[in-house]
């Protein structure tokens, strides 16, 4: 291939052909994550290149390891990260322009230096052997040879990793526990605040997304009775994302614009 | 295929990833780009292992599988807190070290 | 070797008590002083119990041992804290615990007007610890953290009443002048080490019969050293007369009975060094006889009366020094002297410090006269310390003195005539200035200032005196009856192996010759004191001037330590001024120039700083690639 040099062994063809394929998709994954404006887009593709690696993972005899990979990345962590985005992000999608002068062209040039020089350090690597391959290690099962490593050998590691992750839960359930200020408002408070107000106008309660209108989904703002849209009746997130859709299609005449 | 290409695409999967680290913005993106470092480390851990024909590099894979876990619920939670003052995820409002 | 575990309350209670009365402050103020007194009434208790159980063994195995811990442990030194209690330091755990305890009683009364007596007598008590750790330490290096520790205890004690600038001063020379002397013990420890590779007494005894006589005469030179620091000996004796700006009490324990004579107590316990090496021998002698003529030549001259005892304290060590440089049974006579003087001196002192009880703190001799009528328990008890310092019979100091002069003219040859001659010409001096100091004081017409009125003191200050007077009149007698204390020391100083020479002359003839230079010494002193006036003359002789002056000794060290060493001082301030600090500015500064340049790279945004991160990374990876390639 692409030294001699490197003489790690040839894999068998039907790997050659899964490597081929998945191997630039994802790359191209990864390279859509730095792109994607959306954070929630980025954690879907880095989703993906997740388990190509957890199917790389498996095809070079680490069974174990890819099924981890599947069940505590994909499954676990990115679906924490989604969580988070929901949490936080809905108005994640960040303005692309650059803030930090100079910051973009440097970071860029510094990465291709890193790949360019680290892909050279690897194609100049030479291993005087033929890769051994894990067929013998794996005789007994991989699962149960990686088991027979980390309890024997590895124990005392394991044991520090075990606390650590313990540390970690705690340290995340302290850092993201909040003391509230005051008093949750109850329904009560609420309704006389309600009524307490300068106007009576939101007495009754806020008008529900739809109504009137010929759609009644959350994204379509209700009607009022002369027929204009009332902003109000729209939850801010989706606004604040700017998930709302015209209500113009779906008014009766006389409606104006919607103003955003 | 010759099994350094696997190396390669460690390589070139790390590079992505810490070139994100360094134009985005987004905490959350930040992190998940680093997420994505340690997984091409992984992917060069697992190939030594075939290539050492032992498990040593499979089982130090595993220790930064757990590791990562445990960076990524502090580090989500450190965001979360931070959001929850700022009401922002990008790292570049978190700049009160300056001056 | 038996052991005790009685030893180590000896040091224990009173450190313990001193720390309690410093840590309790004002709280302790109305009982502090009883406190200390009962601990050491109650260490002089022990010191009694295990003398007694000393003296009902055989004479071989008397000494008893207790060891505390594993002090220091380092490759190969291995010392113990550990502390030995045997025939020579039973002796000076008496007589510290003992005059100890009868100072403390006297001290009561002393300074029932001080607002600051419970800080006294935690001092006090401090230093009786020290002072016993010093005698119990069973290496050099035990011995000497006790050693460090008396010099602590006198600095704070002579600094007392350190809101006199005067007396602060003094107190930072004592302790400056003991810290040459420490230089010297410290060498002579490094010295042990370096030879014998241990520094317990029983290691370096062991290791003396090999060792080499340059070896030997340079750890006993050191020890002199330090024992001249300690002791107040040539050239190092400047110190002891400003010491007296301490309590009277201080003078009479620390500066008279117990601490000035741990010189000679290191070198009784070296005496295997010292037997071993006649070079160091004969240093001893020389530093003991210059001494002991130079203070009784001082004491001549002197006017304050705590002064001029001072002076002869510093006579009488030199005596006690030149004993232990007499060979073996010389040790013997010179701890009966110490022991002796320990009694007379410090009655003296307590004397000294009734009379200026009297007469309103006044210390000058020539504003007193006549008090022997109004004071007679104080002149009675002054009189018989008196009489023991003069060696009369059969007080005290006959029985120790006469013994030292006898011993040095048996030194043999031209040494011995020499030798010989400065004890007599120094006992003669002796009863000149003793009784120019009696007469002065006690007899002759009132010189008091107007205002005075003298009176006796209180019997909390007269008990001590009339015990310490007892102690003088019948110390020399009951320690030397059938050479008791000489055989009593024989397992530690071999006291009794001197080769039998033939004597210069007999016993008898010395004792008669004392005697009479003594009393030629006295008649002069009547004769030409009986009435002086209250103001010093001014137009004396040159010598006068110079025993007033110390015999320049304060002159002469100025002249060659402290004035070329504060011009290096000076200079070396200089120095470091210009070119040291010079340097480190230069280095502050460029620092300075250069951070203001790179703060800037300081943006606080993380991105940049990973930015960095990543490009330090990068640089790294070229370096790999260039060595590998």
């Amino acid at each position: 291939m692409l030294h001699q040099s490197l003489a790690f062994g040839q894999t068998a063809t039907p790997e050659a052909v899964q490597f081929w394929v998945l191997a630039p998709v994802a790359v191209i994954a990864a390279l859509g994550m730095l792109f994607m404006k959306k954070a929630v887009h980025s954690a879907l593709l880095l989703a993906w290149v997740m388990v190509t690696l957890a199917i790389f993972y498996i095809a070079q005899d680490a069974l174990f390891l890819g099924i981890v990979q599947i069940v505590v990345y994909t499954g676990a962590v990115m679906m924490l990260f989604l969580f988070i985005l929901m949490l936080v992000g809905v108005d994640a999608s960040e303005a692309l322009v650059e803030n930090i002068k100079g910051q973009r062209a440097a970071s860029i040039l510094a990465g291709l230096g890193l790949g360019g020089l680290l892909l050279s350090l690897v194609a100049r690597a030479s291993v005087n052997q033929p890769a051994a391959g894990l067929k013998l290690v794996n005789q007994t099962g991989n699962v149960q040879s990686l088991a027979a490593q980390l309890f024997t050998q590895y124990v005392w590691a394991f044991e520090v990793v075990s606390a650590l992750l313990i540390t970690a839960a705690l340290g995340a359930m302290v850092l993201a526990h909040s003391t509230k200020p005051a008093a949750r408002n109850k329904q009560r408070d609420l309704s006389i605040a309600r009524f307490r107000g300068k106007s009576l106008a939101d007495a009754a309660g806020l008008p529900g997304s739809g109504v009137f209108a010929k759609h009644n989904a959350v994204d379509v703002p209700a009607l009022l009775p002369d027929g204009s849209p009332a902003p109000t009746s729209i939850s801010a997130t989706l606004k604040a994302r700017g998930d709302v859709i015209s209500p113009t299609p779906f008014a009766l005449e006389h409606t104006e614009e919607v103003e955003d | 295929m010759d099994i350094s290409n696997y190396l390669y695409l460690s390589v070139i999967l790390f590079t992505i990833g810490a070139t994100g680290v360094l134009v985005r913005r987004n905490a959350i993106v930040i992190f998940m780009c680093i997420e994505l470092m340690l997984n091409a480390a992984n992917l060069a851990l697992v190939t030594f292992s075939r290539v050492a024909g032992n498990l040593e590099g499979q089982v130090a894979s595993f220790f930064t599988m757990v590791v990562a876990a445990c960076e990524v619920v502090v580090g989500l939670a450190i965001i979360v807190t931070i959001y929850r003052s700022r009401r922002s995820a990008s790292v570049d409002d978190a700049s009160l070290l300056k001056n | 070797m038996r052991t005790s575990s009685l030893l180590v309350y000896l040091i224990a209670l009173p450190l313990f008590s001193s720390a309690l009365l410093l840590l309790l402050g004002r709280i302790a103020d109305k009982w502090g002083h009883i406190l200390a007194t009962l601990i050491t009434a109650s260490t002089f208790v022990i010191g009694v119990y295990e003398f007694m159980k000393m003296h009902s063994q055989p004479s071989g195995s008397r000494a008893v041992t207790q060891k505390l811990f594993d002090w220091i442990s380092v490759g190969t030194l291995k010392v113990d804290a550990a502390l030995l209690l045997d025939q020579l330091s039973i002796c000076f755990v008496l007589l510290i615990t003992g005059v100890g305890t009868l100072i403390h009683i006297y001290s009561i009364a002393y300074m029932s007007h001080d607002k600051d007596r419970r800080r006294f007598f935690a001092f006090l008590n401090l230093f009786i610890a020290a002072m016993l750790l010093l005698v119990l330490g069973d290496s050099y290096l035990n011995l000497y953290v006790g050693w460090e520790g008396v010099g602590l205890a006198s600095y704070l004690l002579i600094g007392f009443w350190n809101h006199n600038p005067t007396y602060a001063v003094a107190s930072k020379k004592a302790f400056v002048a003991n810290r040459v002397g420490d230089l010297g013990l410290s060498l002579a420890i490094m010295i042990c080490f370096a030879q014998f590779g241990t520094v317990s007494f029983a290691g370096v005894k062991a290791g003396a019969h090999g060792a080499s006589s340059a070896a030997l005469a340079g750890i006993g030179a050191m020890l002199l050293l330090a024992a001249c620091g300690k002791s107040a000996q040539f050239p190092l004796q400047s110190w002891l007369g400003d010491a007296m700006a301490g309590p009277t009490p201080v003078s009479a324990l620390i500066h008279a009975a117990t601490m000035v004579t741990a010189g000679v107590y290191l070198i009784s316990r070296s005496n295997f060094i010292f037997d071993a090496s006649s070079t160091a021998r004969l240093l001893v002698v020389i530093v003991g006889a210059i001494t002991l003529l130079f203070g009784a030549i001082i004491g001549t001259a002197k006017d304050d009366i705590k002064k001029a005892l001072a002076a002869s304290t510093m006579s009488q060590i030199g005596y006690m020094i030149l004993a232990t440089g007499l060979g073996p049974v010389g040790y013997a006579f010179a701890i009966l002297h110490l022991l002796t003087h320990g009694f007379f001196k410090a009655g003296m002192f307590l004397g000294a410090g009734s009379v200026m009880h009297g007469m309103d703190d006044e210390v000058n001799m020539r504003k007193y006269g006549g008090l022997a009528k109004l004071m007679p328990i104080t002149a009675v008890t002054f009189g018989l310390g008196y009489l023991a310092i003069l060696g009369v019979p059969p007080f005290a100091g006959f029985y120790s003195k006469d013994k030292i002069i006898e011993t040095a003219f048996n030194a043999g040859g031209i040494k011995g005539i020499l030798l010989g001659g400065a004890a007599l010409l120094g006992a003669a001096i002796t009863a000149f200035y003793m009784t120019r100091l009696m007469v002065m004081t006690f007899i002759g017409a009132k010189r008091w200032k107007a205002g005075s009125h003298p009176h006796e003191s209180p019997l909390l200050m007269t008990l001590p005196m009339i015990l310490l007077a007892v102690g003088s009149v019948a110390s020399g007698f009951l320690l030397s009856y059938g050479s008791a204390l000489v055989h009593w020391l024989q397992p530690v100083v071999n006291s009794q192996s001197m080769e039998e020479g033939k004597p210069l002359m007999p016993a008898l003839t010395v004792s008669l010759l004392a005697l009479g230079v003594v009393v030629l010494g006295a008649f002069f002193a009547i004769t030409k004191y009986r009435s002086v006036s209250d103001l010093a003359p001014e137009d004396v002789s040159i010598f006068t001037k110079a025993a007033r002056k110390d015999l320049y000794q304060d002159l002469l060290n100025d002249k060659v330590f402290v004035e070329p060493g504060t011009l290096l001082t000076a200079g070396l301030v200089k120095t470091d001024d210009r070119v040291i600090d010079g340097f480190v500015r230069f280095v502050g500064n460029f620092l300075a120039a250069t951070s203001d340049v790179l703060r800037k790279v300081q943006n606080g945004f993380v991105r940049s700083y990973a930015l960095l991160m990543l490009a330090g990374l990068v640089i790294t990876v070229i370096a790999v690639w260039v060595i590998g390639a």
